[in-house]
């Protein structure tokens, strides 16, 4: 069985982040394997223990972004690919989409497509299902759990009021979140191990991708502005051994008429 | 005016949906027969609505924020070669769409160049109700789309429901757990009755068992914008500042004066929340 999970190279929030005179993210600061993808790292990981499967983990972005290979391939990847090409700066969801289903027909498919629930950055969610419609394949997505039996894949996806029990013969493109179970640590001999893996790097013209067909100039969305949440500043801080914690509480809902 | 078609898959949100697309063009809903499985086939949705704006010539359409939304929207998009914005908070009438980015720290204003636009809509946004009632199409269950159909749905099981409490989504005020508790939900409980509040939980307290995952606040949960929210033994990381920085006003009960969600905090209570709360709530009955 051969799994590719698609990794993503996200800015460090905490740590600050800049956008450009185009209103796009500078990618090239300081980041992190997007912390949502170590779910489907993990899942394919027990597969691999329990199918002896391969593998590889997929990233599309920037130079910085084979980071999150390095890290996919400490957390147990056999191999990375890493799809870097300048002409895919300001790409949309649509040419993501049709990028990485290029990259995975060139890698010669998969069994299992695995990908997590979403990006810390812009978190739109929008790629798995259109990725498996260009390989036309089902998408079985929000997995809170997930098996694979007899050449099909079952998972469980969580709504309000409803589980769902829902399969789908391989190949198949799942998305996991982070109910599927906690990461492990990779120990100081996968990281050693993992530098000896192998990352291949890949431009669109290895996989037949024209770029007047993604980047900025195909995008069908255009921002117009970028602006910084309204601060929120720390109001009063009171302390329940020496105030009146009670009073102040009830004072501020009075204040703002919630009772 | 164009139409805007906005789907209704939750009777409870039919007028809010119905109105914030009347405040941007002719409002059209759009009900669709099927059960919750259709949250499995969104293609097939997809494929419905694809039919009807391109015959209606409809402006946009709006979907309901969530996966299942998100995933309409980026095959009604892929469908019609059109584009999506995801998470929108409003929309004004030349369709220029603000949503909230990097987990909540900034907000982009975007709009979708060319051809229909799509958006997936928070809830609980408020727009002016109706002057008339808007048109509604009812459309049969479609045929399921190409790859869905290899979809099989085993099972369907219902859900814990939330205890008579209002839903997170619409409530004015509520009040969160979070790892503080240890488990003990009972203070918070307290302190939600007698404010009338809705119960909310941080990710280490869904994923420790203690609350329904259908509670859960923050970026892999729900986003939230009450006029209160009080979080109880929650530390605050990003992830959950996420789901309720939106709130009107920040109440933190922790023991840790550390903990990163007193910076956000318009009332901050450094103390043992198991005796905080019930205090507090027996304060709020007796008013």
């Amino acid at each position: 069985m051969k799994i590719i999970v698609l990794v993503k190279y996200v800015p460090d929030i905490e740590a600050g982040y800049q956008f450009n005179s185009a209103r796009r993210l500078d990618r090239g600061g300081d980041g992190l394997l997007n912390q949502l993808d170590e779910y489907p790292l993990e899942q394919a990981r027990r597969l691999a223990e329990q199918f002896g499967a391969e593998v590889v983990a997929l990233t599309l972005g920037p130079d910085e972004a084979e980071e999150a290979v390095r890290r996919a391939l400490q957390m147990g990847a056999d191999s990375g690919v890493h799809v870097c090409d300048a002409a895919v700066e300001g790409s949309d969801a649509l040419a993501t989409a049709l990028i990485l289903a290029a990259a995975i027909r060139r890698l010669g498919g998969a069994d299992l497509i695995l990908c997590g629930a979403g990006s810390a950055d812009a978190t739109t969610s929008l790629i798995p299902v259109q990725l498996a419609a260009r390989l036309q394949i089902p998408a079985l997505t929000g997995a809170a759990s997930l098996t694979v039996q007899d050449g099909a894949v079952e998972i469980r996806r969580d709504l309000d009021a409803w589980s769902l029990q829902l399969a789908a013969p391989l190949p198949a493109l799942v998305s996991v979140n982070d109910k599927t179970g906690e990461p492990a640590y990779p120990s100081a001999k996968a990281v050693m191990l993992a530098r000896k893996k192998p990352v291949e790097s890949l431009d669109l013209a290895d996989i037949g991708v024209d770029p007047a067909a993604v980047g900025a100039g195909g995008a069908k969305v255009e921002v117009a502005s970028i602006t910084p949440a309204p601060a929120r500043a720390g109001g009063q801080i009171l302390d329940s051994e020496s105030d009146d914690v009670v009073a102040a509480f009830v004072a501020l809902l009075q204040a703002n008429a919630l009772i | 005016m164009s139409d805007i078609l906005t789907l209704l898959d939750d009777p409870a949100r039919e007028a809010e949906r119905l109105a914030f697309a009347g405040a941007i063009g002719r409002p059209v809903g759009v009900r669709l027969a099927g059960g919750p499985e259709l949250a499995a086939r969104p293609g097939t949705v997809a494929a419905a609505l694809a039919t009807l704006a391109v015959e209606r010539d409809a402006a946009a359409v709006l979907l309901p924020q969530g996966l299942f939304g998100a995933e309409v929207a980026a095959l009604l998009a892929l469908r019609l070669g059109a584009a999506a914005i995801t998470d929108v908070v409003a929309i004004d009438p030349d369709l220029t769409a603000t949503k909230p980015i990097m987990a909540g720290t900034a907000f982009s204003r975007a709009r979708v160049t060319g051809g229909l636009a799509i958006f997936t809509v928070q809830p609980g946004l408020e727009a002016p109700p109706l002057a008339e009632p808007a048109e509604v199409v009812e459309l049969a269950p479609p045929a399921a789309a190409a790859g869905e159909d290899r979809v099989a749905v085993l099972g369907l099981t219902p859900r814990a429901a939330s205890g008579g409490r209002p839903d997170l989504l619409s409530a004015e005020i509520i009040v969160s757990a979070g790892r503080g508790t240890g488990g003990d939900l009972g203070p918070v409980e307290q302190l939600a009755d007698a404010l009338g509040a809705a119960v909310g939980a941080s990710r280490a307290a869904v994923d420790a068992g203690w609350v329904d995952p259908s509670l859960q606040v923050g970026q892999t949960g729900k986003t939230v914008s009450p006029r209160l929210y009080v979080a109880a033994g929650i530390s605050g990381a990003i992830q959950h500042q996420a789901g309720m920085r939106g709130a009107g006003l920040i109440v933190a009960v922790n023991e840790d004066p550390e903990a990163p969600i007193f910076e956000i905090a318009d009332l901050g209570i450094v103390g043992d929340l198991g005796e905080v709360l019930p205090a507090a709530a027996a304060a709020v009955r007796a008013l």
